[in-house]
């Protein structure tokens, strides 16, 4: 790889950052004005025109806070502990594949920062890691609360990923390759030799699956058992305060919108669009699917919004057994029922 | 290789203070950091597929689990056993022997010999994949049923409890 080509990454890479950072800002603000759309409010429309300028009020609240580290907390875990949270959060977007590639001259850019042959393997190794940054972050505060969160995400993310990796078994089994980027290329256009590309139609069994695993991984409600702050007072996090507190916040909508990306990769067509081929012009086409790629993520962050504010909180039997008697079983049937069809499909 | 080097320093250091750290809870933590320079080297060696297994299976499932148990145990320091010194000189004594042991046998087995491998992508995920299909397919296939089996078996145990208590 030469010096130009790495520079593009190193930008590409920087770029992606900002816009995680910037989306998952203003991802706080649209909760808020879809909650008060949901309840009947006007919601925040004090700073700026619109409210606009909101999440940067509360960005500033939160570094003007005063930093506390309790008297019998690990110092250090406890510092950690947020780290973490953010570290994991950010690092998924790495294997994503945002646009197709563009072509300048002689210069192509592919808009993808790594594309490893085990993408969709990585994804879920990511999304296994994140649950240190709760756990480390819970148990160094030395607070019941704290630690009964943290205990609640271990469990939930653990009974949660199983059906989520088998979902993901069952998706393989159709596409035929690990590569996120040869996921998104198989789902090129949205109609092809009868029938539609997107694997969602092809998977809507393993796609509510995958969607509801993510909900849980990403401790969205209904699956917010680690802060439920009717039972917990602040779950993981009730130590924290000042911008350790705003890490673990903003982690949550950084992975929303990394698991939204990853969604929108699998299972809606990634950056494909219908009459994508009737554009002659490629860079068109690149430009246009990213664009369309983000309205899919913004569409699914809305989605998990939405969730949020019609569906109560479970109870944790229910958790439980939502995840292991019913999730799981539908999983394997999943696999099965797609094994046999393809089999059929190929004879 | 300086890389290689420097990763197993790094893995070597981990592993004695997952030993030596006073908090199990740390000592988990430390254990966490071995298993990933382990992953490092499996990168190194060019075994995609087996890195991020071991990623995702040691690093994201069994120490959460390691770290769920110990965090619900409560291993304060009055609660720790005591032991005597006649014991401590026993333990060393002993581990002591064991490790000469284990290098000699090392010598005695010459391991240092270099086994250089005939495919060196076969740690790519399609050669490995080919070769579990084609060559190992049977104990590929059992050992995959045996463990949804496990799965399902302490699923079935866990609910048959919650039934009669």
């Amino acid at each position: 790889m030469d010096t130009a080509q790495l520079l593009f990454k190193l930008i590409l890479v920087v770029i992606i950052f900002a816009i995680s950072l910037v989306i998952a800002l203003y991802s706080t603000y649209a909760e808020r004005k879809v909650a008060a759309f949901f309840q009947d409010r006007l919601g925040p429309n004090r700073a700026g025109p619109f409210g606009l300028l909101q999440p940067f009020a509360d960005g500033i609240k939160m570094f003007l806070k005063e930093e506390i580290i309790p008297t019998n907390a690990s110092a250090f875990l406890f510092v950690a502990g947020p780290s973490l949270a953010i570290l994991t959060a950010c690092i998924g977007s790495a294997v994503i594949p945002w646009g197709q590639k563009l072509t300048f001259g002689s210069t192509v850019i592919d808009l993808q920062v790594a594309d490893i042959n085990v993408g969709i393997l990585y994804i879920f190794g990511v999304v296994s890691l994140g649950v240190y940054g709760i756990m480390i972050g819970g148990w160094a505060s030395n607070n019941k609360y704290s630690l009964l969160g943290a205990i609640r995400a271990a469990s939930q993310n653990i009974s949660y990923e199983i059906s989520m990796g088998l979902a993901i078994i069952a998706l393989l089994l159709v596409t035929g390759t690990l590569s996120l980027r040869g996921i998104a290329e198989q789902q090129h256009g949205f109609w092809a030799n009868g029938y539609f590309t997107w694997n969602v139609f092809k998977q809507p069994l393993g796609f509510l699956l995958f969607i509801i695993c993510a909900f849980a991984e990403t401790n969205r409600t209904p699956f917010d058992l680690p802060e439920c702050e009717t039972e917990l007072v602040g779950g993981y996090h009730t130590e924290y305060s000042s911008m350790k507190l705003g890490f673990y916040l903003f982690s949550e909508y950084i992975n929303m919108f990394v698991s939204s990306a990853v969604m929108a990769t699998l299972y809606f067509g990634g950056y494909n669009f219908p009459f994508m081929d009737m554009i002659s012009s490629p860079n068109w086409v690149t430009i246009i699917g990213v664009f369309l790629f983000f309205i899919k993520i913004a569409l699914f962050i809305f989605f998990f919004m939405w969730v949020r504010w019609t569906i109560p909180r479970f109870r944790y039997d229910q958790l439980m057994d939502l995840g292991w008697k019913t999730l799981i079983p539908l999983a394997i049937a999943n696999i099965v029922i797609t094994g046999i069809v393809i089999t059929f499909l190929n004879r | 290789m300086s890389t290689f080097y420097f990763i197993a320093f790094l893995s070597v250091l981990f592993s004695i203070l997952v030993i030596t750290a006073k908090n199990p809870v740390h000592s988990i933590l430390y254990l966490i950091l071995t298993f990933s320079t382990f992953t490092i080297h499996y990168i190194l060696m060019n075994a995609q597929f087996l890195a991020i297994v071991n990623f995702i299976v040691y690093m994201g499932a069994i120490l959460v689990l390691f770290l769920y148990t110990l965090m619900l145990m409560n291993l304060n320091k009055d609660s720790e056993p005591f032991k005597s010194n006649l014991v401590k000189v026993a333990a060393y004594v002993g581990g002591a022997c064991f490790l000469i042991t284990i290098i000699s046998s090392l010598k005695a087995f010459n391991t240092s010999q270099l086994v250089i491998l005939k495919d060196p992508n076969l740690g790519l995920v399609k050669n490995l994949g080919k070769i579990l299909f084609n060559e190992y397919l049977l104990p590929f296939e059992v050992s995959s049923i045996l463990l949804l089996s496990a799965m399902v078996g302490a699923v079935l145990l866990a609910t048959k409890e919650s039934k009669t208590t």
